[in-house]
């Protein structure tokens, strides 16, 4: 029987500063070219709070906006505002920088990350006041040190700095003198990742409704590596999350495929909520600080403010079938296998109509597919064109070589099985993912039948293959169906004693 | 058209990887000296 999905949460932390400081066009930047004309210009593009929150995709990503409302507004977004627009929405929040690098301490269980006392002073009143952070989490917290102790981390002791508004206000420290994995570079990267993590978690749990300890097992899907000289990609972040989200009777592990890891994640729930091994599994991901201002150069070169100033998250709840959520279907999912190929027409058959012909299903029969959902707002003014139309276009190409639809219905096709990219460019972020919360009200509303996600991952940029990797699935309305009782001992009781009568009454017929 | 040319392919994930353009370019007569593919998100 298939696993449904129960819930899921969306969050995103607006880090201007992580941008300038831990994204990796501005390092690289900094180390090649420090004067350049770039780093002197971006500071006049970095967006504040307000703008961040009232940016038109960033309120879908959180559930206040649909992705169908927001095709209705005309492209680019950038120079748009969301009217009325808040920080929290149907399926998460918007944090912003400074409660985030407080959350980020509370994660970090080895006294790494230091804040300054003002900035501690000023900030934790306001992440008390936040509906979903308890005590728990609150009270690990410290005080906070002296500006001249952060100075001093940061210029003598390697230690990693940590900027609020342009002020320096902390530091992460490295966590070995000489294992480059644990350095401060390496641990603000993890600990950012874990610390969006266990916000996405928080608001799934809230949004799910569960208590915690229901929760067996969580999976950790996003593109980080943590570990120490001697394993460098050791793990696990899925149970370092869940540890601070206080999923105490979870264990669970990471799963990497690059961006097609979300993906890969929830068929592995699935199948291990379906096999009856658990019966709540969380698929969860952090957001990723080197991809802050990836295209930057591109933004600021056309006069665009830095859009890629959020980080991302996301968690899933994948259930038992309790005969209403939405249902994974696992017998409808493709892989792009080894020996696939990489033209685009054996892509789209391995990932697309290979599981849909298992169906006995067309192209068409999929109401809404879910690809790589970049925002074009920052893909289109960087050149890499409108990556959710491109995925879209080679989708509807196959369905005219299949003679499911006609050359000239390629437009509609895209716009009714398609939607705009909403997604920040957090790589393994927008892929596929981002609209299994609205696919799940869509489908409870009756407004779709079927969803398909797929995930793509690029391989090759870890220089083990060239191959890259892809995997989908589909999600469909649930089918009522419970799941099926096993006989009980008297039913079988039952069926024995009639078959050994009706034998019993054979052989008296024969005698006779 | 592309008989005996050099060709440097920069192929793109989300759009016609290297490989794809490999095939094609090869067939056409050409000779690929460098083929990548690249993620640009």
């Amino acid at each position: 029987m298939n696993s449904v999905i129960q819930a899921t949460g969306y969050i995103l932390a607006h880090t201007p500063d992580m941008l300038v400081h831990n994204g990796t066009t501005q390092t690289a930047e900094r180390a090649a070219n420090p004067q350049s004309e770039y780093l002197q210009q971006m500071p006049r593009y970095l967006r504040n709070y307000q703008q961040a929150i009232e940016y038109l995709p960033n309120q879908t990503y959180i559930g206040n906006l649909t992705p169908e409302q927001l095709a209705q507004i005309d492209q680019p977004w950038y120079d748009k505002k969301a009217e009325g627009a808040v920080r929290f929405g149907k399926f998460g929040e918007i944090m912003p920088q400074d409660e985030f690098l407080l959350l980020m301490q509370s994660c970090d269980v080895f006294d790494l990350v230091w804040l300054s006392k003002t900035f501690v002073e000023c900030t934790k009143p306001r992440l008390s006041s936040h509906p979903l952070i308890g005590e728990d989490i609150l009270s690990k917290i410290k005080d906070g040190v002296e500006q001249e102790s952060v100075e001093r981390y940061v210029h003598v002791e390697h230690a990693e700095p940590l900027y609020h508004l342009g002020e320096l206000v902390g530091f992460v420290k490295r966590a070995h003198d000489v294992d480059i994995n644990l350095s401060a570079h390496v641990m603000l990267e993890n600990l950012v990742s874990k610390a969006t993590s266990v916000l996405a978690l928080l608001h799934l749990i809230h949004r799910a409704g569960i208590d915690k300890s229901a929760v067996s097992y969580v999976i950790d899907c996003s593109e980080e590596a943590c570990g120490d000289m001697n394993q460098r990609g050791g793990g696990n972040f899925a149970k370092a999350a869940a540890e601070t989200a206080g999923l105490t009777n979870a264990t669970g592990c990471d799963i990497r495929a690059f961006c097609a890891a979300p993906a890969h994640a929830l068929i592995l729930a699935a199948s291990l909520v379906s096999a009856g091994t658990h019966q709540n599994v969380v698929v969860t991901a952090g957001g990723c600080t080197a991809k802050l201002g990836m295209n930057g150069k591109d933004h600021v070169k056309k006069g665009i403010p830095l859009l890629e100033d959020v980080l991302g998250g996301f968690a899933v709840l994948v259930s038992k079938n309790d005969g209403v959520n939405p249902e994974i279907d696992t017998f409808l999912s493709g892989r792009h296998t080894v020996g696939t190929g990489s033209s685009p027409q054996a892509v789209i058959t391995a990932l697309v109509t290979e599981p849909l012909d298992r169906g006995g299903l067309k192209i068409t029969d999929i109401d809404k597919y879910s690809v790589e959902m970049q925002n074009p707002d920052i893909t289109k003014p960087a050149g890499a064109g409108d990556v959710p139309l491109s995925n879209y276009k080679m989708i509807a190409a196959l369905a005219v070589k299949r003679g499911e639809i006609e050359r000239d219905e390629i437009g509609a096709f895209v716009e009714k099985h398609g939607m705009v990219g909403w997604a920040p460019t957090q790589g393994h972020i927008p892929s596929g993912v981002p609209y299994l919360g609205f696919a799940c009200d869509e489908i409870l509303q009756g407004k779709i039948s079927r969803a398909m996600i797929i995930g793509k991952g690029s391989l090759f940029l870890g220089r083990m293959t060239n191959l890259f990797d892809g995997v989908s699935f589909v999600l469909r309305k649930n089918t009522g169906a419970q799941e099926e009782c096993a006989a009980s001992e008297q039913q079988i009781r039952s069926m024995i004693a009639k078959a050994m009568r009706e034998f019993a009454e054979n052989m008296m017929r024969e005698q006779r | 058209m592309l008989k005996g040319a050099k060709v440097v392919v920069i192929g793109d994930r989300d759009g016609i990887p290297g490989p794809a353009i490999e095939e094609c370019v090869r067939s056409a007569g050409a000779e690929v000296v460098f083929s990548s593919t690249e993620c640009f998100v």
